[in-house]
């Protein structure tokens, strides 16, 4: 199936990513949304305020993040695609309802635009401190996909493949923008409407008395129904069984988050969205995601001309981790290094897999402004010896 | 059928899922009384049930939604009426019920209840007043009368209680109502009334709940609590909601009080935008489960 060419504004556009990602959005079917304002992810959801009455959808300015979490979740089940759109502080208090998206098998995109925290931080400046907040925020355990785009054409390229990978498992994917590529302008070329490929709900063909709303299909993903169906569906974030009925036993409990887990992992391979440049012979491989890639290409610029071979490795999908990639990788090189506009977060998974092979170096960051490439060329300096 | 079988179809049985019977409710709670008026007024509004969706949030009352043979989405704790609210806004096609329990609506819920009303979302919530955390094992709520006992509050309640009527009154609801769990055809009837209207809806439902509230406050047990709403409830409608509060020892206030007319969100947002709303099917009618056998 492919984008209705109703809702995409073909064509070559300078604007900046926050308007990539809205644009996104639109292409990617979603009508709805439901956000409450906060500085640096607003920009998306004005945007969608003006555009989504002229494709019959609506923007929703709720009472706080927490009722947009769920308000989407609802329009969702209304038989909508929805996403909401925030930043840290506001990501923060829509945790419960990441969990109660995973457990109910809500397909919904969430929207971060990072800024420097903790707590307020830094409202203006970038930070890419949420990224394990996006994978282990909510309580429980749960699977999710998390994307991370690096420039505004992939802040509209991704955002239909967040959209795309929500319908596809069934999950709440996270988009981890940061404050630089949101309010960056750059070139987007947004493509005829035949071009983009849209994942159609998995909404099933079977009569309400053979349904089951979480009976797994093959690849453990099960079907949707939708309110007002005469599908009488029932949606609950309690832990349930197949026909979605609570059923408070670890052996239900066992059944359903195993799957949650699995639906996602047994996929992880084929999740895995990376960039990778001069990995061949390289001694040192720079692993980054997001602005800080950007910033990252100017070091090892810097220490390609001191002759040091270095490649670099890009995550576009941090969540799944490219665990294989990683594991193959940290057996050829001297060094890992990656930095994050955080104090060390995404690294921690790159040590894991590393699993001591080689050594990893962690460039943190405290957010407000990109790294000095310097740093990150004495990183690699240090892998290299 | 048997001459011996002397089972009688009970009219409100389809309205329930059966197979989730019996329910998890205490003998003597008026939760199971209250639903058993709304499916009444569902059959007799002859409302299309395929088209109907239950939404609460958590607590015993939360568990309505789950015992209701309606599309039923028990969501998360307070937050039954934004999530009410998406799914009337995606189809507007569907009658929306709120039906949850006063600690999820008016504490935790307090601001979605506020804000539901300002916007006049269309959408019916019965609230179910019981006066206490139930669930958790009866905790003060913001409903608890001032110095009653509870588990949180066992030197009595410092703090006054919540008017709801009045609050959802001042936020602009456009029907408000409070019965007991004693009062089921006045329940009923007002249940019907408020299911045809359009706009925000809310109907207050006294309960008892002999198992936190009656007894650590020596009011007795549930069959009491019955004959003291029917001792002091005065059937006042259209009282003005700031009459109608709940003191303990005091009259219960019941019957319809706001009954107006106001434009909803929905109607509100289409007048508004006019020709910038361009309606038209969403495309998500290529369903297909092919993707289910896709390898992966």
């Amino acid at each position: 199936m492919h984008a209705d060419p109703r809702c995409v504004l073909t064509g070559t556009h300078f604007i900046n990513g926050d308007a990539a990602c809205c644009e996104g959005a639109l292409a990617a079917g979603a009508r709805y949304a439901a956000g409450y304002p906060i500085t640096p992810s607003t920009e998306i959801v004005e945007r969608f305020a003006a555009r989504a009455p002229e494709v019959g959808g609506l923007f929703i300015q709720m009472e706080d993040e927490i009722a947009s979490s769920i308000a989407i979740q609802g329009m969702v089940w209304g038989g909508q695609k929805a996403f909401t759109v925030t930043s840290g502080p506001g990501f923060s208090l829509m945790m419960e309802h990441i969990g109660l998206a995973a457990m109910t098998e809500t397909p919904v995109v969430f929207v971060d635009v990072q800024r420097g925290g903790p707590s307020t931080g830094l409202p203006t400046l970038p930070s890419q401190g949420d990224m394990m907040q996006a994978r282990f925020g909510s309580h429980g355990d749960y699977a999710i996909i998390a994307l991370s785009p690096n420039s505004p054409q992939e802040c509209f390229d991704l955002t239909v493949k967040a959209f795309n990978l929500a319908e596809e498992f069934r999950v709440p994917v996270m988009f981890m923008m940061d404050e630089c590529v949101g309010h960056m302008t750059e070139k987007v070329v947004i493509p005829p409407a035949e071009q983009i490929e849209i994942y159609p709900r998995r909404h099933t063909k079977k009569p309400p008395e053979e349904f089951g709303l979480y009976e797994p299909g093959p690849d453990l993903v099960p079907e949707m129904a939708h309110a007002g169906e005469g599908y009488k569906v029932y949606v609950t974030g309690l832990t349930h069984d197949r026909r979605g009925y609570p059923s408070l036993n670890p052996a239900a409990q066992k059944e359903l988050v195993f799957r949650l887990f699995e639906k996602i992992r047994r996929a992880a391979d084929r999740l895995v969205m990376v960039e990778a440049d001069e990995l061949d012979g390289a001694d040192v491989v720079v692993v980054s995601y997001g602005i800080t890639s950007r910033v990252a290409l100017r070091a090892v610029q810097m220490a390609r001309a001191k002759g040091i071979k270095v490649g670099t490795l890009r995550l576009i999908c941090v969540w799944p981790f490219p665990e294989k990639l990683i594991r193959e990788l940290a057996g050829k090189v001297k060094a890992l290094v990656m930095p994050e506009l955080n104090m060390g977060q995404v690294v921690i998974e790159l040590e894991r897999c590393a699993a001591g092979q080689c050594k990893v170096i962690s460039v943190p960051h405290a957010g407000g402004t990109v790294h000095d490439p310097a740093e990150i060329l004495a990183a690699i300096e240090r892998g290299a010896r | 059928m048997s001459t011996t079988d002397l089972h009688v179809h009970n009219p409100v049985e389809d309205l329930l899922r059966q197979d989730r019977i019996p329910t998890i409710w205490c003998p003597g709670c008026g939760i199971g009384t209250s639903v058993n008026s709304f499916a009444h007024a569902l059959l007799k509004q002859n409302i299309d049930l395929n088209k109907t969706a239950i939404v609460s949030g958590i607590g015993c009352s939360g568990r309505v939604s789950g015992y209701m043979n309606l599309d039923s989405f028990h969501t998360t704790h307070g937050r039954a009426i934004p999530f009410a609210t998406g799914l009337k806004l995606a189809n507007p096609e569907l009658n929306v019920i709120v039906y949850s329990g006063d600690g999820d609506l008016a504490a935790i819920g307090g601001n979605h209840l506020i804000h539901a009303a300002r916007r006049n979302m269309d959408i019916l919530v019965v609230c179910i007043n019981n006066m206490i955390y139930a669930m958790t094992g009866g905790q003060a709520a913001a409903t608890t009368p001032s110095s009653s006992v509870s588990t949180t509050t066992p030197y009595g309640s410092y703090e006054p209680e919540l008017n709801l009527v009045q609050l959802v009154d001042a936020a602009g609801a456009c029907f408000v109502a409070r019965w007991t769990a004693y009062h089921v055809m006045q329940l009923e009837r007002t249940l019907e009334k408020a299911l045809k209207k359009k706009g925000f809806r809310f109907i207050e439902v006294l309960s008892p709940c002999p198992t936190y509230y009656q007894r650590k406050n020596n009011m007795g047990d549930a069959l009491q609590a019955m004959l003291d709403y029917k001792k002091r409830s005065k059937i006042q409608h259209g009282c003005p909601t700031w009459e109608t509060a709940l003191t303990p020892g005091g009259p219960i206030i019941v019957g319809e009080f706001v009954d107006r007319e106001r434009e909803d969100y929905l109607t509100r947002m289409r007048r508004q935008l006019g020709p910038h709303y361009s309606e038209f099917p969403p495309q998500l009618e290529e369903h297909v489960s092919e993707g289910c056998s896709k390898e992966c």
